[in-house]
């Protein structure tokens, strides 16, 4: 499936910016299942300066600097993707989940120390055991670890209620959890949460979601606006993606942006401004299939 | 050695170590097992001796007088009697024999070697974690790694430019590492000032002994920052990273700065532009080479790291990448002193450097080592559990809450011994006491390896049993003396004759942020000189036998004070003005009461306060002048119950100390950019509360009156000058003619002006030519007061207050804020920093 995908961001300042730095992770990454033909990132004003790289986790990375007084501040990035998703990992033929989490006690053999950095506490989740009792009702013994991972997916797509109002980026997980709602982030980083209580590897993918309009069909929630789910490491097949807005298993219908420890490792677009006071952001993304 | 000997050698030590109780289990550093002095205090204990009681007392007291003068202090956190507290240094040294310092330095050598290598591989390309020699649980679950920092080149490979450890020596008599600093080693300043305190109280010790001195030490700090400079050494500019005064070793980062010659800033003097970083200064940005940085390093950019910090620069990380400035230590360097790698320590040494450990380090579990893991959970009792992370999460104490806690997330958790002290003799009232220390020693990278202090702090217990040490609880420090067989080398970092120096006539440019401080420092000791003039009238004229609406020359001086916020209002409180008591004790509130808005004692501590901030850009007069001001106030409350005599006896001596500030400024400050601010100020302030006090007075139906007029020229220093003049009473027309539009007179508002615009034509104009607008209006005031016609007004005294003059008067006070806002805005530019980016996804 290829798709074109604009996404614009304006950001509308109380005070004028003299001065701002910004690092945007918008460049959607190269995946097993995922190509990115072509990019391109425009800013207005123009930066004074503008470098893109790769992250530590390799994800895309622009770091670009406004050093004109403005009030304004606009990216707007198009993208071409191509998504061949591979087919299905079987769910039920996976290792028992116990076994998985053996492999990431210390210590561990070198082929799984990537994905070991994704078992441990990151600056926005922590781990505990009362999020382990959770988990524990999808994870029971013996279960096979992927069919686990989609039942917590279920469950948390049924337990928790959609609520744009409820939370804002600041929220801790203790209390999106105690409220049972939230929005696509919080479920991507509950799910981590649990997974990494039982001392598995889980990691934070955000990117798009494609759009149905009606008739007939419900419109899938996260429409028109940049997406989050969360993905398991299987020692079997590699990283598996599950989205618990939807309840379904990612395939040609999530493209990838980036992925870290969780949402501070991969926002969209952060700034340090000198000046500004409060600004207004307006966020628009279309997500086109070809 | 023969019996009669060792009687008289030791006999006269008897009473210095009368009370000296060792404790049976713990190594003594000052006697051997059989009572003896050790080799290193053959000398110390009897000439101590010798110097008896009576002297050791004058010399403590010089002690403790010399700590107080140089201001050596560090911040308690979270006390609300105020964070700022005295340094404690106990006099006698802790002292170290040449064959014993050898070898701890070669092995803190090898640690500090060792590190620095773990830190460039966890950095960089990771096999000691890939080849399983390293869990990558100590790095990965780590805080202090610094994901966005991995892959920066530091030059050389240098990482740790700096270390510092903590050691313990146990009962056997060997060191022991029992915490590795690498973040941000902080104590050095702190040794050098023991060392300078010591020396001094104690210097015919101090030279018979052959210490080592520090001044080398430092020199080679100099260099090695020097040589990180991506532009060259030439010209290579360094400046130390302070997170600001509140910090707990402010004091120690204002005196290395001084002492080393680097400029002190902190994270808003600094800038990113073109991923070069820049010192903002008054006449524009100058480039920054290395950063000598006490701020952690995840605080260090808001925009890769920690994005709520304040203390940072945006974009440094970026600035780093491109290799156009070096931070020293590197950021991510605190990731090596978790305690969870001691254990790693002995393989990862064989494995890299080839040879064993030789300084160990106290005895360590990690939990997240499955061994290790029973171990510490089968012997829980007896050892003392910590996080293994930099965390705020403490380890519970209860033992099966903390065991399930371990059990549950054992990566968190480290176990160590408890460690059994050495003690050392500290000077209490009766001779030496036995008191638990331990040393904390520095390096700094020099020419591919390490150098060591010759020294370090030594701290002391406040208790004989005490095994935990932190000065935050009230312990002791010494300093530490490494001592030679012969005489050692005399360096210095103050005579560096053997280097060309190039002549300059001026100093570096002020920091923008410093300017601010001096512009207030000058604001705030003017304030300080009026409130205690004013008060000081007032207290002479206040007769209690009369209540104070019956005496008209309390009037213009109450009003001014009223206008400036100082005493309550006296139109809304005219009972106060009645009851003789209470307006007394209102006066007196003014004075010294902490919490009355705008009281003299409030603006001392205000003064104080600034002082702190550029300590290490003025003399040590002005701050000892200061200190003494503040000190003077900052007395418990019980002691605030005064007589009206009392209080005038302090306002004097307060006018006397600004007096002498003002001597120091005018007379020893060159006149360059930091003293320019400090008058600013204070001739803003002085025309402040002097057209204050004169519009007060012309608003008064009886502003003719003498005596009324008496009291002002006191409170405007003129007094004298008047009376030179004029051989009459004082009329008003001479009064307001002396202290308005007399030029000559250094107290009128005519001369402030004419200082100001002075100070605004010397003043760096920017792009904008931005010096502008304050001095178009500076102009106007003065023009406004240049129109009028003293001659005309002379003969009729009533005309005053509805003439040009009131008028002039009213329209000055009314543009002072303006100026100063105009000064603000062009020179300080406090830039307020924003953040976005925490948009949801959905």
């Amino acid at each position: 499936m290829n798709y074109a995908i604009t996404h614009r961001t304006l950001y509308e300042y109380a005070a004028p910016v003299s001065v701002s730095h910004h690092v945007a992770r918008l460049e959607p990454r190269a995946t097993p299942g995922q190509a990115c033909e072509d990019f391109t990132l425009d800013i207005l004003p123009k930066p004074a300066r503008r470098r893109t790289r790769a992250d530590y986790f390799g994800n895309r990375l622009c770091l670009f600097t406004i050093q004109e007084i403005h009030d304004e501040l606009e990216v707007i990035t198009k993208s071409r993707v191509s998504v061949n998703a591979p087919a299905p990992a079987s769910l039920d033929n996976s290792l028992p989940w116990e076994e998985a989490a053996r492999l990431f006690r210390d210590p561990v053999s070198p082929e799984v120390v990537t994905p070991y950095e994704f078992v441990f506490d990151s600056p926005q989740l922590r781990a505990s055991r009362e999020l382990a009792d959770y988990a524990m009702e999808s994870f029971r013994p013996g279960t096979p670890l992927l069919a686990g991972a989609a039942d917590l997916t279920r469950r948390i797509f049924e337990d928790f209620k959609y609520d744009p109002k409820a939370t804002t980026v600041a929220t801790p997980l203790e209390e999106v959890w105690k409220k049972r709602r939230g929005v696509c982030q919080d479920f991507a980083h509950f799910a981590i949460a649990c997974t990494r209580s039982l001392g598995l590897p889980a990691r934070y993918v955000s990117g798009y979601l494609r759009t149905y309009s009606p008739p007939g069909k419900p419109r899938l929630i996260g429409a028109d606006a940049s997406h989050a789910w969360f993905s398991i490491f299987s020692p079997q097949v590699g990283w598996v993606d599950f989205d618990p807005t939807n309840n379904v298993q990612p395939a040609e219908e999530h493209i990838t942006v980036a992925y870290g420890r969780d949402y501070g490792d991969v926002s969209p677009v952060a700034g340090i401004l000198t000046g500004g006071g409060s600004h207004v952001v307006k966020v628009s993304v279309d997500v086109q299939p070809l | 050695m023969d019996r009669a000997v060792a009687d008289r050698k030791s006999k006269p030590l008897a009473s210095l170590l009368e009370n000296y109780q060792r404790s049976p289990t713990a190594f003594d550093e000052v006697l051997s097992a059989n009572g003896e002095p050790r080799s290193q205090y053959a000398r110390l204990l009897p000439a101590l001796q010798e110097l008896g009681r009576t002297e050791w007392q004058r010399r403590r007291d010089a002690c403790e007088r010399l700590v107080h003068e140089q201001g050596i202090t560090y911040n308690v956190y979270n006390d609300p009697r105020g964070t700022e507290r005295l340094w404690q240094l106990d006099p006698v040294p802790l002292v170290i024999s040449p064959a014993e310092w050898s070898k701890l330095e070669a092995g803190l050598i090898q640690r500090a070697t060792l590190l620095n290598h773990i830190l460039t591989d966890c950095y960089g390309a990771q096999d000691l974690i890939r080849s399983g020699w390293l869990s990558p649980a100590l790095v990965f679950a780590q805080p202090d790694f610094l994901r966005p920092c991995h892959g920066i080149r530091a030059p050389g490979n240098s990482h740790l430019n700096f270390y510092a450890a903590d050691l313990a020596r146990s009962p056997d008599g060997r060191w022991w590492v029992t915490s590795d600093r690498t973040q941000i080693p902080t104590g050095m300043g702190y040794a050098l000032a023991n060392r300078l305190v010591t020396s001094r109280i104690l210097p015919e010790l101090f030279q018979e002994h052959h210490v080592h001195r520090l001044a080398g030490f430092f020199r080679s700090v100099q260099t090695t920052l020097t040589r990180l400079s991506p532009r060259g050494t030439e010209n290579a500019r360094v400046v130390l990273l302070t997170p600001g005064p509140l910090n707990e070793t402010y004091f120690e980062q204002a005196y290395l700065a001084r002492y080393l010659g680097y400029t002190l800033v902190e994270g808003q003097d600094l800038m990113v532009r073109d991923e070069r970083v820049f010192l903002k200064t008054l006449s524009g940005l100058e480039p920054v080479d290395v950063i000598l940085r006490r701020v952690d390093d995840d605080f260090c950019d808001p925009l890769e790291l920690r994005n709520d910090s304040i203390l940072g620069v945006p974009g440094l990380v970026e600035a780093l990448r491109a290799g156009n400035v070096v931070v020293a230590n590197a950021l991510g360097s605190g990731l090596v002193q978790s305690p969870a790698f001691m254990p790693f320590l002995p393989g990862l040494c064989r494995h890299i450097l080839g040879v064993p450990l030789q300084l160990p380090s106290v005895a360590t579990w990690w939990c997240g080592q499955q061994d290790a893991r029973e171990h510490v959970l089968k012997h829980l009792d007896r050892l003392v559990v910590k996080p293994a992370f930099r965390t705020q999460v403490r380890p519970p104490t209860k033992a099966d809450e903390l065991k399930r806690q371990i059990e549950f997330d054992p990566d968190l958790f480290v176990a160590q011994e408890d460690v059994d002290l050495s003690t050392a003799g500290v000077w209490d009232k009766h001779g030496l006491a036995a008191r638990p220390v331990s040393l904390r020693v520095f390096l700094v990278a020099h020419e591919g390896s390490y150098r060591v202090l010759p020294g370090g702090l030594t701290r002391v217990s406040p208790d004989a049993g005490g095994q935990f040490i932190s000065m935050q609880t009230g312990g002791s420090s010494k300093d530490t003396w490494v001592v030679s067989d012969t005489p050692v080398e005399e360096v210095s970092l103050l005579h560096e004759s053997a280097m060309r120096v190039e002549l300059r006539r001026t100093g570096n440019n002020l920091p923008s942020r410093l300017a601010d401080i001096f512009f207030w420092l000058g604001r705030y000791a003017e304030r300080a000189d009026a409130t205690a003039r004013i008060l000081r009238s007032a207290l002479l004229r206040f007769n209690p036998e009369r209540n104070s609406s019956a005496q008209p020359a309390l009037r213009p001086l109450l009003k001014t004070l009223v206008a400036q916020g100082q005493l309550p209002d006296m139109e809304a409180k005219p009972e106060l003005y009645q009851n003789t008591e209470a307006f007394e004790a209102e006066l007196l509130a003014a004075i010294f009461d902490p919490d009355h808005p705008g009281s003299l004692r409030q603006t001392t501590e205000q003064l104080q306060r600034l002082a702190a901030v550029v300590r290490d850009r003025t003399s040590h007069d002005m701050w000892l002048v200061l200190s003494e001001l503040h000190d003077r106030f900052a007395r418990p409350a019980s002691s605030l119950v005064m007589l009206a005599g009392d209080a005038v006896n302090v306002l004097t001596h307060t006018l006397l100390s600004l007096a002498a500030f003002h001597g120091l400024a005018r007379e020893n400050m060159t006149r360059a950019q930091a003293w320019r601010f400090i008058d600013m100020g204070l001739r803003l302030e002085r025309t402040l509360y002097l057209a204050t006090l004169l519009d007060s007075t012309l608003k008064l139906p009886d502003a003719e009156n003498p005596s009324l007029l008496e009291a002002v020229l006191e409170v405007a220093d003129s007094s004298i000058t008047f009376r030179s003049r004029y051989n009459l009473l004082a009329t008003v027309p001479a009064v307001f003619d002396l202290l308005m539009l007399d030029d000559k007179n250094p107290r009128s508002v005519l001369f402030q002006l004419k200082q100001l615009v002075k100070h605004f034509e010397k003043l760096p104009v920017d792009r904008n030519n931005s010096a502008g607008p304050g001095k178009v209006l500076l102009q106007k005031c003065l023009q406004r007061l240049e129109r009028i016609d003293a001659r005309e007004l002379a003969g009729s005294p009533a005309l005053w207050a509805s003439s040009d003059a009131a008028t002039v008067i009213r329209e000055t006070l009314q543009d002072l804020p303006q100026i100063s806002n105009i000064i603000a805005a062009n020179y300080f530019a406090h830039s307020t920093l924003s953040r976005t980016g925490r948009e949801s996804e959905t």
